[in-house]
């Protein structure tokens, strides 16, 4: 299952980047998010892991993740490497007068097949979808503050 | 799910083994081929040997969409403050548990441990040995459940497995519904001695919502023994509900159809009952305490519901 959304930010996209790629930000702006620990001593980066859970029906699912693509102000990606199937994707990319688009790429797959995977996709897809709208609103909100914030100083 | 005085895995094959006997061979001489009673014997046998091994967890990941559906579609399933389980190393979680041979407790908290910790993470449930011979057996054993015995929690433990009690049994899943928010372990203390023996903490699980999914009437003590099936089947209850499909359901042996409760499941936090209660604690104390505690917990939770099912 693909789960695609996208945003516009009024706000450089070294400051987007800044933003998704610091760790301790994702328990903030990701709705939904009850467990984010950096697994490991690499904080950021390529090569980083991350324990994570969402709330999506009557469980937390998630497990532990890993940076698998890392272009600096551009895309990062992520696959899991315990938990449930899931690759991610952040890109970024400049649309000119300051302002960036982003977009969120988010696949996961149950494990086992057969009609009770395939259900589960299809009704986690309504809740996920939700928590990634919202996330992406947090997300545009804060880094806009932010900007704010920089253009002030 | 319960705890039982139930024969183990070892008890059987320490018997057989003074019998002169092999598990697996025919024991009364000469027959090439075992007896029919003999195979069934055997069969039963191995269903209730409670081999940590049959723990399959790739089978539990493959098995969890049907799980997780039917715990949040059907039961609504909410699961509070999983953090507070310590992270690794051995834990014997005590819970309350409803809704007669359906508990949908158990699927909801075996769903939220496997899901919040990974199916990586050894966890067993204790269950009642009719469990384990029911056609589900089969199915529960890859899942980690096992048959509830001291020994074969130890066992777990000592693996540095998480371990899931539900000491009230067959008792308390059958409590009528007029006691629905109420913690009964019928006085069983076997948890207690299991924690101090293993050294591990306990972490009391307090659930609300099971005892709405039918209507709970009695255990059936008298019942049982007007039919006399104390004496003839070493039964000494037999439970009555209303549930569908059978409108009255007398032993509830084939299970029934449960209401779409809402289930809500609070993790509390981790008791050390050495640290707590000293050297040589006082078992009766430990049994009043915690189940004290837990049934604050329980009053609280049923004291956020406002209607029965709905939650």
């Amino acid at each position: 299952m693909r789960i695609e959304q996208k945003v516009t930010v009024d706000a450089p996209r070294r400051l987007v980047w800044e933003y998704v790629t610091e760790p301790a930000n994702y328990p903030v702006f990701i709705d939904g998010l009850t467990r984010w620990d950096v697994a490991g001593d690499r904080h950021k980066g390529l090569g980083a892991r991350y324990r994570m859970l969402i709330r999506v029906g009557a469980a937390d699912v998630g497990g532990l993740i890993e940076i698998v693509e890392w272009q600096p102000e551009g895309d990062m990606a992520w696959s899991s490497v315990t938990g449930v199937d899931q690759r991610g994707r952040w890109r970024l990319r400049e649309l000119g007068d300051g302002r960036t688009r982003v977009t969120f790429r988010f696949a996961y797959g149950v494990a086992g097949g057969g009609f009770p995977a395939l259900i589960a996709e299809r009704v986690a897809a309504v809740s996920l979808n939700r928590r990634f709208r919202l996330s992406l609103i947090n997300l545009k909100r804060a880094v806009e503050e932010r900007g704010t914030e920089v253009a002030t100083a | 799910m319960a705890e039982s005085g139930a024969s183990t895995a070892t008890d059987e094959r320490q018997r057989q083994s003074q019998n002169g006997g092999d598990p697996g061979s025919p024991r009364d001489g000469g027959s090439e081929r075992p007896s029919l009673l003999r195979r069934f014997v055997d069969e039963l046998q191995s269903r209730l040997t409670a081999d940590l091994d049959d723990r399959d967890p790739d089978y539990i990941r493959e098995n969890l969409s049907l799980t997780w559906l039917v715990a949040s579609i059907w039961f609504r399933g909410e699961v509070r403050n999983m953090e507070r389980i310590p992270e690794e190393g051995p834990v014997l979680l005590v819970g309350n548990h409803s809704g007669g041979n359906i508990t949908p407790d158990t699927i909801v908290f075996t769903l939220a441990f496997n899901t919040y910790f990974g199916v990586e993470r050894p966890f067993y449930q204790l269950a009642h040995n009719l469990v384990l011979t029911s056609p589900v057996g089969p199915f529960l054993r890859k899942f980690g459940t096992v048959a509830a015995s001291h020994e074969n929690a130890r066992k777990a433990l000592d693996c540095d497995a998480a371990v899931l009690v539900y000491p009230g049994g067959d008792w308390e899943v059958n409590r009528p519904s007029w006691e629905a928010n109420k913690i009964d372990f019928a006085g069983r203390k076997g948890f207690i001695k299991l924690a101090l023996d293993a050294g591990v903490p306990i972490v009391p699980i307090v659930s609300v919502g099971g005892q709405e999914t039918a209507i709970f009437l009695t255990h059936g003590e008298r019942l049982a023994k007007t039919l006399r099936l104390d004496r003839l089947l070493r039964l000494k209850t037999l439970p009555v509900n209303l549930s569908l499909p059978w409108i009255v359901n007398v032993g509830d042996f084939l299970g029934h159809l449960p209401l779409p409760a809402k289930i809500t499941v609070q993790v509390m936090e981790p008791i050390d009952l050495r640290e707590r209660y000293g050297p040589a604690p006082d078992t009766q104390r430990i049994y009043e305490d915690v189940t004290g505690l837990m049934q604050d917990e329980l009053d609280e939770l049923a004291a956020e519901r406002r209607l029965p099912v709905v939650g």
